[in-house]
C-alpha cells in the first residue's frame, strides 16, 4: 500500500482538497441565503439552457451519426478506413483547435466569408451563434454515435431482418420494426454519453458562442474571472458537479445493464458492397458530405494561417521593432508573417512576453505532467494490479478526477491555494509567496487530469503479465527492484509511453483550467488562441491560426504516438 | 539437505496442509505425489519462500530459512505453465539467473558484441563462465541453436525444455518441478520424462517433484511421499510404496489392483478363507480356473494386451489372464497376490 500512497496524497491534496473547498465555500457561506438580487433567476436560466443545448447538441448528433453508423455497419466502400479515421480525429483534439478551425471557416474571416465578400453577397454569421455550438457538438461527438450504434450494428444478427423481410416487411418497416428496437440500448447509451459531453462541454462554447451563451461551465468562468464573486461560482460548481454525477451514474447503470443484454450474435451481418444505384448515390452523397464537414474546418485551420486574404495590411500600432511588415509582403497572398509575428515582443500586443513563450510554456508544463504522472502513476497501477479486494475500494477515489469539469477543478485550485503557505514562504523567506502566483499551478492541475488516464492504461499493461512471471524471476534471485527493472519495466515500456503521450497531449491541450490559471505572464498555447481569437485585428487573428496550427500539428504528434506505442495485446 | 519440520498452511480459512515434515537427502529425487488441490504446490511455494507456512519450519542445512526472501534462497523453481519471460530470447530466459546472480547489465552476446572492445573487457570477469553455462544447459535439453528464437513462438515441449533449462542454469542447491508435464500431450509425455529422468540424475542436483501421475512418480523417484488431504499418508522408495501401500486410498490411487471395501466383496469374493471384513487388495495378476478360485464374476470386456488379457468383469474389477474368456461368460479367477491392508 506504500505504492499507493504518493498517488493518493497527490490526489488528496491537488483533488480532494480543492473539491471540499468549493463545497464549504458553496454551503458554507451566507450567500446561498443572500446572493443578491439576481443569483437565482440566473442560475436557473444558466441550467436550462445547458441542458437545452445539451439536448439539442445531442439530437442533431444523432441525426448525422446514425446514418453513418448505418453506413459504416452494413457497406464496404472504397475509402472507408480513412473516412472512418476522420471522424475520431476531432474527439482527441482540444477545443480551442476545433473552435479556431471552425473560424478559418466560418467565421468573420473565415474562408467562407471572404469568399461571399467577394462575390458580393453578405457575410454569414456563423461565430457567435447557436448553431456555430451545435455544429462544433456534432463535429465533436458524431464518432461516438458511429462507435457504439455503428458496432451494434455491425453485429446484428442479419436473419431477424431477414425473416422480418419474408413475412413482408418492407425495408423502411423493418428499419422500424425490427432493426431500431434492436439498437434502441447502443442508441441510448451513445445519446447519454453525447450529452454528458455536451452538458459539460465549455471551450467549444465559450470560443465559439461568447459569453452571452453561458453554460455553467462558462458562468463557473464568468462568475470567477470577471466578477470575482467565488461564492457563487462555488455554487455553481456544486450544482455542475451533482448533475454530471447523476448522469454519469445513469449511464453507467444503463451500460451494464445493455451489456448484459447483448450478446455478440452467431451470425453477424456480412458487410457488402453496394449494388444498386441509389445505394451508390447515397453512399457517395454521404461520404462527400462527411469528408467536408470533417476535413473542412481541420483544413481550412492551417491553410487560413499562411494566407492573407485581407485587403488592409496588418496594422501594428505603436511598433518600435525594426522588424516590419513590408509592403513588398503584401503582394503575395501566401505569408509566413502571422508565425513571425509569434517571436515577436511588441509593446501594446496581448501579451508582455513573445507569443510563441505560450509554445515554450505549453511544452514545459506538458513536460512536467508526463513526467509527475508517470511517477505517480506507476506505482498506484502497480498497487492496484496486485491487490485484489483493496483495489475495489480504492480504484473509484483514484478514478473520481475524471468526473470534475476542468473548469470546476481550477476553481478549486484558485480557492485553495491562494493562501499563503506557512512553510513554504518560511523556506523562501518571503511573506507573500502563494501556489496560485507560481507557474507550477497549471502542471499539477493537468496532473490530477492525466492521472486517471495514466493509471488505468498502466494497469491494463500491467495486469497482462502473469503473477507467476514475477515469481519465476524471484526464485531466479532477482530482487523487488531487479524484479520490476527486467520483467515489469521492459513488458510495458510501451504502455508507459503510450500513457505518457496521452498525459503530453492532455495537458498541451487543456484549456478549462488553463482559462482560469494561466497568468497573462504565464500563458499556455491554448489560453493564447483563446486571446488571440477574442482580441480584434487581423494580425491577432493570422496569430491565433498559427499558433491554434502549431497546437494541432503538435496534438497530431502526439494522438500519432499514443497509437503507434499502444501495447499489441497478442504479444503477451 | 532440506528439512520441512510440521507446516501447516490454511486456505480461505481452511487447512490446507496439515503438519508436512520430510526432508531432501543430497542428489535425492523426491516425487510428492497426491490429487490435485492435495496442498502439493504449495509446498513448493512455501520451500521456495513464494508464500508463508502458518507454522512450522522450512531448514536447509540445519539453518531455518523463515523469513529469508525467495531471491535469496537458491532455489529453482520450475512452474506447471513454464512462466518464461515473454519480452525476452531463449537465451535471455535461460541467462536471468546468472545475470540476477551476478547483476552484470549484459544481455546477449550480440548485445555483447555493440557495446565494443571496453565493454567486452569490463564484462570479461563472469560473463564468459555465464555465456558457456547458458550454452551448456541448452545443450543439456537439446535446444542448441534456440538462442534467438523468441518463447512466445516455442511449441509447448520446447517451452518446457526451456523452462527446465532456466532453473538449472544458475545451478541452484534444490530444484522444484510442478508438474512440468502436466500440460503435454501422452506421446510427449513419456519421451520428456526419460529425458528428464537422465537430466536430474546427470545433474546430481537434489529435486522435489510434483506429479499427480504415478506413473511419473515411479518412473523418477528415488522416494516417493504420497500426500492426501495436506497429509503425508506414506514415503518410501517406490518399490516398497508399491509393495506395502499404507491403505485402501494409496493401494487405488496409484492403481495397484482391485481395492474391496470391508463388506464390499460378498457374492463375488469366495469367502472360504478371506477375512472380508477388512480391506483387501486383489493385485490384477490371476488365472482362470474350472473352481475354488478366489474370485468369480462375468465376463464383461476382453482386452488384448500383449503377453495378456485384461479381462473386466461386470462389477469393474479387472484382472490379467493368460487365455481369454469370452464376454458374457461366468468365470472363476484364482488371484496370485490377496492382501489385507490396514
Amino acid at each position: 500500500m506504500k505504492r499507493l500512497l504518493p498517488a493518493l496524497l497527490f490526489l488528496g491534496i491537488f483533488f480532494f482538497l480543492p473539491l471540499a473547498r468549493i463545497l464549504t465555500l458553496g454551503f458554507d457561506s451566507g450567500f446561498i441565503l443572500s446572493p443578491g438580487g439576481t443569483f437565482y433567476p440566473r442560475l436557473v436560466s444558466v441550467l436550462g439552457f445547458t441542458f437545452y443545448q445539451a439536448l439539442a447538441s445531442t439530437l442533431f448528433t444523432l441525426a448525422f451519426g446514425l446514418p453513418l453508423a448505418f453506413l459504416f455497419a452494413r457497406y464496404d466502400f472504397p475509402l472507408k478506413p480513412l473516412l472512418r479515421t476522420l471522424t475520431a480525429i476531432p474527439f482527441m483534439l482540444p477545443t480551442v483547435v476545433v473552435a479556431a478551425g471552425f473560424n478559418a471557416l466560418l467565421g468573420p474571416r473565415g474562408w467562407l466569408n471572404l469568399l461571399l465578400a467577394e462575390a458580393g453577397l453578405p457575410a454569414l454569421d456563423f461565430v457567435g451563434t447557436f448553431g456555430a455550438i451545435i455544429t462544433a457538438h456534432v463535429f465533436y461527438n458524431t464518432t461516438i454515435v458511429i462507435r457504439l450504434v455503428g458496432d451494434a450494428w455491425a453485429n446484428l444478427d442479419s436473419r431477424l431482418t431477414d425473416s422480418a423481410q419474408a413475412l413482408g416487411a418492407n425495408p423502411w418497416q423493418t428499419l422500424w420494426n425490427v432493426t431500431l428496437p434492436l439498437l434502441r440500448p447502443s442508441i441510448l447509451a451513445a445519446s447519454l454519453l453525447v450529452f454528458l459531453f455536451d452538458f459539460t462541454s465549455y471551450g467549444v462554447v465559450l470560443l465559439l458562442g461568447g459569453v452571452k451563451f453561458a453554460t455553467l461551465e462558462v458562468e463557473i468562468y464568468i462568475q470567477t474571472v470577471s466578477f470575482l464573486n467565488l461564492p457563487a461560482a462555488a455554487i455553481l460548481s456544486v450544482v455542475q458537479l451533482l448533475c454530471t454525477l447523476g448522469l454519469s451514474v445513469l449511464y453507467s447503470r444503463y451500460v451494464t445493464r445493455v451489456t448484459a443484454q447483448i450478446k455478440p450474435s452467431s451470425l453477424p451481418a456480412a458487410r457488402r458492397k453496394p449494388k444498386t444505384l441509389a445505394q451508390k448515390t447515397l453512399i457517395v452523397l454521404l461520404s462527400i458530405f462527411c469528408f467536408t464537414f470533417f476535413a473542412a474546418p481541420l483544413a481550412s485551420l492551417p491553410l487560413r494561417s499562411v494566407t492573407r486574404l485581407e485587403s488592409t495590411p496588418p496594422r501594428v500600432p505603436s511598433n518600435n521593432d525594426s522588424r516590419i511588415i513590408e509592403d513588398s509582403n503584401l503582394q503575395s497572398p501566401i505569408t509566413l508573417d502571422y508565425y513571425r509575428e509569434l517571436f515577436l515582443n511588441r509593446r501594446g500586443s496581448v501579451f508582455y512576453v513573445p507569443p510563441i513563450q505560450a509554445a515554450v510554456n505549453s511544452l514545459s508544463y506538458a513536460a512536467l505532467t508526463v513526467l509527475l504522472s508517470l511517477i505517480l502513476g506507476f506505482p498506484a497501477a502497480t498497487a492496484l494490479v496486485r491487490s485484489g479486494k483493496f483495489a475495489r475500494w480504492i480504484d473509484p477515489l483514484i478514478m473520481l478526477p475524471l468526473g470534475a469539469s476542468a473548469v470546476t477543478l481550477g476553481l478549486g485550485f484558485i480557492v485553495t491555494f491562494n493562501q499563503a503557505i506557512p512553510f513554504i514562504n518560511w523556506y523562501l523567506n518571503t511573506e507573500n509567496w502563494t501556489l496560485l502566483t507560481s507557474p507550477y499551478l497549471i502542471p499539477l492541475a493537468h496532473t490530477t487530469i492525466a492521472l486517471p488516464f495514466v493509471i488505468r492504461n498502466l494497469q491494463a499493461a500491467l495486469a497482462t503479465i502473469p503473477e507467476r512471471t514475477r515469481e519465476a524471476a524471484r526464485v531466479l534471485g532477482a530482487n523487488p527492484f531487479q524484479v520490476w527493472l527486467n520483467v515489469d519495466f521492459p513488458i510495458v515500456r510501451r504502455a508507459a509511453l503510450s500513457a505518457g503521450a496521452l498525459a503530453f497531449t492532455v495537458s498541451l491541450g487543456e484549456f478549462g483550467a488553463a482559462s482560469l490559471l494561466a497568468r497573462p505572464e504565464y500563458p499556455t498555447l491554448p489560453t493564447a488562441i483563446y486571446r488571440f481569437l477574442s482580441q480584434p485585428g487581423a494580425l491577432n487573428y493570422g496569430q491565433a491560426m498559427a499558433m491554434a496550427t502549431l497546437l494541432m500539428l503538435l496534438t497530431g504528434l502526439g494522438i500519432f504516438a499514443i497509437e503507434r506505442l499502444r501495447p499489441r495485446g497478442s504479444d503477451l | 539437505m532440506l528439512t520441512l519440520t510440521s507446516i501447516t498452511k490454511s486456505y480461505e480459512s481452511k487447512p490446507l496442509l496439515k503438519g508436512i515434515s520430510f526432508s531432501v537427502a543430497p542428489g535425492e529425487v523426491v516425487c510428492l505425489l497426491g490429487a490435485s488441490g492435495s496442498g502439493k504446490s504449495t509446498i513448493l511455494r512455501i520451500i521456495a519462500g513464494l508464500e508463508e507456512a502458518e507454522s512450522g519450519e522450512v531448514a536447509w542445512e540445519g539453518v531455518s530459512l523463515m523469513g529469508q526472501p525467495t531471491h535469496q534462497r537458491r532455489f529453482g523453481l520450475m512452474f506447471q505453465d513454464y512462466a518464461l519471460f515473454p519480452h525476452l530470447s531463449v537465451f535471455e530466459n535461460v541467462a536471468f539467473g546468472l545475470k540476477m546472480q551476478k547483476n552484470q547489465p549484459q544481455r546477449t552476446p550480440s548485445a555483447l558484441r555493440k557495446k565494443g572492445f571496453l565493454g567486452v573487457l569490463r564484462g570479461l570477469g563472469g560473463l564468459k563462465d555465464s555465456d558457456s553455462r547458458v550454452r551448456e544447459c541448452l545443450e543439456m535439453v537439446h535446444l542448441t541453436g534456440f538462442e534467438h528464437r523468441r518463447v512466445t513462438e516455442l511449441s509447448g515441449g520446447e517451452q518446457q525444455r526451456v523452462a527446465l533449462a532456466r532453473a538449472l542454469a544458475p545451478n541452484p542447491r534444490l530444484l522444484m518441478l510442478d508438474e512440468p508435464l502436466g500440460a503435454l500431450d501422452r506421446a510427449l509425455k513419456e519421451s520428456l520424462l526419460d529425458e528428464l529422468r537422465r537430466i536430474l540424475r546427470g545433474a546430481g542436483i537434489p529435486a522435489i517433484y510434483v506429479t499427480h501421475d504415478q506413473q511419473e512418480a515411479f518412473t523418477l523417484a528415488d522416494r516417493i511421499i504420497l500426500l492426501r488431504d495436506g497429509q503425508i499418508t506414506q514415503a518410501g522408495t517406490p518399490a516398497e510404496v508399491f509393495a506395502n501401500p499404507a491403505d485402501g486410498w494409496v493401494a487405488s490411487f496409484l492403481g495397484l489392483g482391485n481395492v474391496i471395501r470391508p463388506g464390499e466383496g460378498s457374492g463375488a469374493l469366495n469367502a472360504e478363507g478371506l477375512d472380508i471384513y477388512k480391506t483387501i487388495l486383489l493385485r490384477p495378476q490371476a488365472e482362470l480356473v474350472a473352481d475354488g478360485g478366489t474370485v468369480q464374476g462375468v465376463v464383461a470386456d476382453v482386452v488384448f494386451a500383449g503377453e495378456v488379457f485384461r479381462v473386466e468383469l461386470q462389477n469393474g474389477w479387472y484382472f490379467y489372464v493368460s487365455e481369454s474368456p469370452r464376454v458374457g461368460e461366468s468365470v472363476q479367477l484364482r488371484v496370485l497376490r490377496v492382501e489385507y491392508l490396514p
